[in-house]
């Protein structure tokens, strides 16, 4: 009689383990889940910072050479590129061809002296350079999330309640091979 | 870098433990060879907290005061803002205030009780004298200060490091008291007179002990935040050279002094080599950092 109740009593107090080691590995792969969350949605609000700031440059570089056609089309082409994609790798993609668009429109500036004398310019410059930089850390404090999601559901014992709850894998924010050259910030 | 942050992490707590081991011993062994019992090594704790509690709670205001800084104006030091800024979304923290300090020797500090109440000040020679990525470097190894809880950190050492001092002192002074007196007054006997020697020697040397512990869990912070800063900025030549151009300048500065001297990047009182100096000092020596930093 005390065998059973021993056995039943052990067997019970692994069961009270089990669901409270499940308990917690559900909680904290949501904790993680909610950073990657949270980071991407950091990824999305400086992008649109600086897809807002565009217009304005375009204009004011429009005021000094007008004639420039080709470099206007492909930053528009990339902004409402950026403005309709979906989800990280289209997103990433979209976000690679604004950056180098704005690229060819700063280096195209270069030729035009009295352009390059405009404060608002000089100004709308630091600024989209600026975010630039803020992109690349919201990207990587991004991937730096997704690492730690990536670790947490596929190594064990992570990967079995990953399962049982459906948690699935997520992208890491690629940067495209053309675009890999970072935007050289002048000291 | 990311076993770099591993192994810092790993010895802070190693020294946290047994720091905290040296205190519970000591404070029962001076329980054993006084009268005060627990009640001595309580009040010890209380009077050493107080103090350094303030001090931590209001370290942001503090020190500023201290330091003559002023809140930096985004128009006039928009790269400072905007790299700290960048910093804060890498590091998933709130963005700190950002002061400036006007010394023309190249140095930094970062202070606050928590993320949310923190502050990054820089000097106007650091600014000067140093390229954008530098600067980077140097607010990313700051910034790192402040993710790491190290104030926190160093005001718990502080609080252990007092709490000893102040039972070694009583110790002392009970002895020399209880000498004056005649017959000692504490438990009679072998077991007694064990206790007091073993107390008077450790109250002798377990201060020296605790400051270079103290100062030991310093120097492992710092590495820490060269190796947490570096994975933030993910370039930690910026910090290499920004350290070596600091050394290179023979300015002490000018508004330093013993107290807030741990907190900034470089020991801002100029370094004198030898071991002895090495052991007391609350940063790890410059080349060693550079070092570690380019074999990343």
């Amino acid at each position: 009689m005390a065998l059973a109740t021993a056995l039943i009593g052990a067997l019970l107090v692994l069961l009270a383990i089990a669901v409270m080691y499940i308990v917690f590995g559900y909680n904290r792969l949501v904790v993680v889940r909610n950073r990657c969350d949270n980071a991407w949605s950091q990824i999305d609000v400086q992008l649109k910072k600086r897809t807002d700031m565009i217009p304005n440059l375009v204009e004011t570089v429009k005021g000094y050479a007008a004639h420039e056609k080709g470099v206007f089309e492909e930053v528009a082409k990339a902004r409402s590129g950026l403005m309709n994609a979906n989800g990280v790798a289209e997103i990433s993609k979209a976000d690679g061809s604004l950056t180098k668009a704005l690229k060819s429109l700063f280096a195209v500036a270069e030729n035009y002296p009295q352009l390059k004398a405009d404060a608002q310019f000089r100004l709308l410059q630091e600024q989209i350079e600026g975010m630039e930089s803020k992109i690349a850390y919201a990207r990587q404090f991004y991937n730096d999330n997704i690492m730690d999601y990536s670790n947490t559901t596929q190594a064990f014992p992570g990967n079995i309640i990953a399962g049982m709850f459906n948690f699935k894998q997520k992208e890491y924010y690629q940067v495209a091979e053309a675009d890999r050259e970072p935007v050289k910030v002048k000291f | 870098m990311y076993e770099q942050i591993a192994s810092n992490k790993f010895r802070t707590v190693i020294i946290m433990v047994l720091f905290t081991l040296m205190v519970l011993l000591l404070g029962y062994i001076f329980g054993k060879a006084t009268n005060f019992g627990p009640w001595g090594f309580f009040l010890a704790i209380v009077i050493a907290s107080g103090s350094v509690f303030t001090s931590y709670f209001f370290s942001d205001k503090i020190v500023l005061s201290m330091n003559n800084a002023r809140e930096a104006d985004p128009k006039v030091y928009p790269h400072v803002v905007n790299s700290v800024e960048g910093l804060s979304i890498a590091a998933g923290l709130p963005v700190p205030k950002i002061y400036i300090m006007d010394d023309p020797a190249p140095n930094a500090f970062a202070t606050g009780r928590d993320p949310k109440h923190s502050v990054v000040c820089v000097t106007t020679g650091l600014l000067e004298k140093l390229n954008r990525q530098e600067v980077e470097g140097v607010l990313a190894h700051e910034m790192s200060h402040i993710k790491n809880y190290d104030i926190l950190i160093q005001s718990i050492s502080v609080v252990l490091v007092a709490v000893i001092a102040l039972l070694s002192d009583w110790m002392l002074r009970r002895v020399r008291w209880s000498r004056m007196g005649g017959r000692g007054n504490g438990e009679g006997g072998a077991a007694g007179a064990l206790f007091l020697i073993i107390a008077i020697l450790l109250a002798l040397l377990v201060p020296l002990i605790a400051q270079l512990m103290r100062f030991a869990l310093s120097r492992k912070r710092e590495f820490l935040a060269d190796a947490s800063g570096a994975l933030l900025t993910r370039y930690p030549e910026g910090l290499a050279s920004a350290l070596e151009k600091i050394t290179d300048d023979t300015h002490a500065l000018r508004t330093a002094n013993k107290a807030t001297a741990h907190m900034f990047i470089v020991n801002p009182f100029l370094d004198l080599r030898g071991t002895i100096n090495d052991m007391f000092n609350t940063h790890p020596p410059t080349a060693e950092r550079i070092r570690i930093l380019r074999s990343m």
